[in-house]
């Protein structure tokens, strides 16, 4: 009688070590699939994909309700990305949510905006700076390019500028076959310096020839 | 090698857990709608019972037998086999998300498989050794997953079937299931 109190005791002691030690060893924060899948995104927060934002795009991901190509920012190198993480064929962008366009920020012309601040409450990273009856201006670290301040400016002084790499901005590109559990940094642009006219152009001229991706 | 051959066949095919010995009827009945569900529960079973069957084996031999408590077994196996699908739930979590995603709800829901338990104690019942009780849990496993995944595609096309009104849902199903079973009954010749 004893014993078989001893040993049961003894056997859910060990058992309940082993648990609690696995509890410890294996936690996971939250989903890891879909940390893994946001950090593929481009962090535009453009909705261009139909979710209000890349986290929700790639909660959606996870569960298996949105498919892989619908984020246009990101483009194909994305699309591969997520085709490798999910384990699935990459397929070519869905073009009902737009069309891969090279990386682009947002300048206002600051002569024309008459301070009207409907592009503030527009932006989703909150790049734009300004007041009532001020001038605005965008904070070029922050722009993703995502195009949502264009349609509400009522004097159309918004102009998507390619982004250009200069010499303080310039990286390698990362390598092509990265290690497999090394998940790449989504593009962060750190400091851009634009003077209007001698190095950029306006998205406007497209026969111009696309700047080479960030990586 | 022959007496494992022996084995593995006799649990796939002769003895099947699910269609001969009806042992694990809830799943089989219960995530067997879809195929890939059905899939998802197959892989998560074999290697739960695979497991299970080696753990519940050793605790039996070492702990059990020396001490002459062969009749707590039940409880015992029960103990071993939540502690074992507990383990692999968090290990499958960290390791592989894809994976966890794919088996996710099916592995607690093996914790109730009563063939989980079945093959425990039945390992004990026909005194296989160490390398038997795997081979006698593996092949189970496969068993299942045979005739679960078999079931679930024949669900699958029996949904879009023109069944008659009162044989639609679970009646059809198990009809299906009973004839499942005698065709599985015809193998118990092959011994």
């Amino acid at each position: 009688m004893l014993s078989a109190i001893i040993a049961l005791a003894a056997l859910a002691v060990v058992f309940g070590l082993i648990l609690g030690f696995a509890a410890v060893r294996y936690k996971v924060e939250g989903d890891p699939l879909v940390d893994k899948i946001d950090a593929l995104l481009p962090q535009t927060q453009c909705g261009q994909c139909t979710y209000p934002g890349c986290r929700p795009y790639a909660e959606a991901i996870a569960k298996g309700e949105a498919d892989i190509n619908q984020c246009p920012p990101g483009g194909e190198s994305t699309i591969i990305a997520l085709a490798d993480l999910l384990g699935k064929d990459p397929k070519p962008l869905n073009p009902e949510h737009g069309e891969e366009k090279p990386k682009r920020i947002a300048v206002i012309d600051e002569e024309i905006c008459i301070g009207c601040t409907l592009c503030i409450q527009a932006c989703p990273v909150d790049a734009i700076l300004g007041a009532a009856k001020q001038m605005h201006t965008v904070i070029a670290s922050e722009c993703t390019g995502c195009d949502l301040c264009l349609p509400p400016c009522p004097v159309e002084c918004i102009d998507m500028v390619e982004f250009k790499p200069d010499l303080e901005t310039w990286k390698w590109p990362y390598p092509e076959n990265l290690p497999e559990n090394q998940v790449k940094k989504p593009r962060v642009i750190t400091s851009i310096k634009i003077t209007p006219g001698a190095n950029t152009k306006t998205a406007h001229d497209d026969d111009s020839p696309p700047v080479e991706k960030q990586a | 090698m022959k007496e494992y051959i022996l084995i593995l066949i006799s649990t796939v095919l002769v003895n099947n857990f699910v269609l001969v010995k009806f042992l694990g009827l809830c799943p089989f009945m219960g995530v067997s709608r879809k195929l890939e569900t059905a899939t998802g529960m197959a892989l998560a079973t074999t290697f739960v019972l695979t497991l299970s069957s080696a753990c519940s084996y050793i605790v039996n031999e070492f702990l059990l037998a020396p001490l002459d408590l062969e009749y707590l077994r039940t409880i015992t196996f029960i103990l071993v086999i939540a502690v074992v699908v507990q383990f692999t739930e968090m290990f499958v979590h960290k390791t592989s998300p894809l994976l966890y995603q794919v088996l996710g709800i099916f592995l607690p829901l093996i914790t109730t498989n009563c063939a989980v338990l079945g093959v425990a104690l039945l390992n004990i019942q026909e005194q296989h050794n160490f390398m038997q009780s795997i081979f006698y849990g593996f092949g189970a496993a496969v068993g299942f997953s045979l005739v679960l995944i078999l079931f679930a595609a024949m669900r699958e096309r029996i949904a879009v079937a023109d069944v008659p009104e009162s044989f639609r849902g679970p009646a059809i199903a198990l009809i299906t299931a009973g004839l499942m079973s005698l065709a599985f009954m015809g193998f118990s010749g092959l011994d």
